[in-house]
């Protein structure tokens, strides 16, 4: 027990961090590319034509992945900043640093896709759905985490002021997410309802699955390449990183 | 206890000693409501229809106005450090501070809010609940806005930063506090509306002070 908390704790160091994450990173890159060629592939050529909605309605392929990974990023990054903050680790405070910009990417892709995808179905680039207006709300706190970062000079308060604020925000998100919810209902004016998904041919599932997988992977290696960024910048005095960079 | 209510009996009179600061903010929330008849029109239905909205935004950005120098003076004179080094919980005194400024940035909004809203033409049980909505939600505002304030202490522009971050967390409290309203305008119950305002008060009375002291402490290393 006690030997594997050791070896646990060893790449809580940057230093031991920095090549394993390098030796992770063309792993999850290729595993990226055969998913997403593969989902692609399947969302392209292999899913029938839907019957309704036309050929306009494979945009849920990246839609539906990025907005999963929108709301999962946001969870993984509280928690490595809630692990900075208790264990006083510095590689979890810089994993949550170096997801936010991935997460705010993937909102933002959601929120464009989105938009795309109602202008063909709804007729309307924007409704003030529940689940459109909560990704926007979602969007908005990565940004405010990621300003906040930024504009704090010390890197170790910006990890821990950091920290507090997504720990806030992911309490936040249910209240959020709940009261959006009833106000879009209490306002049934105008709504479209989107709750009622139409039953999905296997393969569309399928391709949906494959394209959430590489965003997964794209999402997981973009991040330690960031991070490794991040390691580099913040340990720049020391021995190890000079060596390292030559 | 007592230091909690000396916290507040001084940060009300350094407020009393310097009024205009408070009053800002107050005419910002009346001169905001006054601005959206004239972009709009005057038509009374619409006004009417969108007042609980235009009310709670202002008062939203009101209190947000006054958050910035919530710890801000203490912090430049070295107060706050005391206070973190005083036999007294920190948490305790930061309570102390939130109440005092929900009493000088909350409270005025409640007891002017009826008033703004006679000029939207709401009837008398309208501006009831408009005011009881508002004063639960408005020390929910203080309490949320405190946080923010916390970790923007000090920080390059703090100002604009803080309104990045604690708008997106104030949209429970503007959706329930507005929705009320509306909810008895359009006959309903508003019961479930207020029960909610006041669970969340209860729930960040709780947990905003503790996490204001955590965001404080790391300003302060």
């Amino acid at each position: 027990m006690r030997k594997s908390i050791v070896h646990w704790f060893k790449f809580a160091s940057p230093q031991s961090f920095y090549p394993l994450a390098g030796r992770m990173i063309p792993w999850f890159w290729a595993a990226a590319a055969v998913f997403g060629i593969s989902g692609l592939w399947i969302s392209f050529f292999v899913a029938p034509t839907d019957a309704q909605q036309g050929e306009g309605y494979r945009i849920i392929f990246v839609h539906v992945p990025a907005s999963w990974m929108s709301m999962f990023i946001y969870m993984v990054m509280a928690f490595w900043a809630g692990l900075g903050l208790a264990l006083n680790t510095r590689v979890s405070a810089m994993m949550a640093q170096s997801l936010a910009p991935t997460g705010a990417l993937m909102a933002a892709l959601s929120l464009w896709t989105g938009a795309l995808w109602g202008k063909p179905m709804w007729g309307a680039w924007w409704v003030w759905d529940a689940r459109l207006t909560s990704e926007l709300i979602l969007f908005f706190l990565y940004l405010g985490f990621m300003a906040l970062q930024a504009a704090i000079d010390d890197p170790r308060r910006a990890d821990k002021a950091g920290a507090i604020l997504a720990l806030v925000g992911v309490v936040n998100i249910p209240i959020i997410y709940f009261s959006v919810k009833w106000w879009n209902t209490l306002h049934q004016g105008s709504t479209i309802n989107m709750n009622k998904a139409p039953s999905m041919a296997q393969t569309m599932l399928w391709g949906m699955l494959l394209m959430a997988m590489a965003f997964w992977m794209y999402s997981i290696a973009v991040a330690l390449m960031r991070v490794r960024a991040i390691i580099l910048e913040r340990e720049r005095h020391t021995e190890w990183v000079k060596h390292a960079v030559g | 206890m007592n230091a909690f209510f000396a916290t507040v009996r001084r940060d009300l009179l350094l407020a009393m000693r310097r009024k205009s600061e408070v009053l800002t903010a107050v005419f910002f929330f009346v001169i905001v409501t006054s601005l959206f008849p004239l972009g709009i029109g005057p038509e009374p239905v619409l006004l009417k229809k969108i007042a609980p909205g235009i009310l709670w935004v202002a008062a939203l950005l009101a209190t947000l106005l006054g958050l910035p120098r919530l710890f801000a003076a203490d912090h430049v004179d070295g107060t706050l450090e005391q206070m973190a080094l005083s036999p007294s919980p920190l948490g305790l005194l930061v309570a102390g501070k939130i109440l005092a400024h929900w009493l000088l940035c909350g409270l005025p909004l409640v007891l002017l809010a009826p008033l703004l809203g006679l000029q939207f033409d709401l009837d008398a049980s309208a501006l009831g609940i408009l005011t009881l909505a508002l004063l639960l939600g408005t020390p929910l505002l203080s309490l949320i806005g405190a946080i923010g304030a916390a970790l923007t202490l000090g920080v390059r522009g703090g100002g604009v930063l803080l309104a990045l971050l604690v708008l997106p967390l104030y949209i429970p409290a503007l959706i329930f506090g507005a929705g009320a309203v509306e909810a008895h305008i359009a006959g309903l119950d508003v019961g479930g509306h207020l029960s909610l305002l006041a669970a969340m008060l209860v729930l960040a009375a709780f947990f905003a002070p503790w996490a204001t002291t955590a965001a404080l402490r790391i300003a302060l290393e």
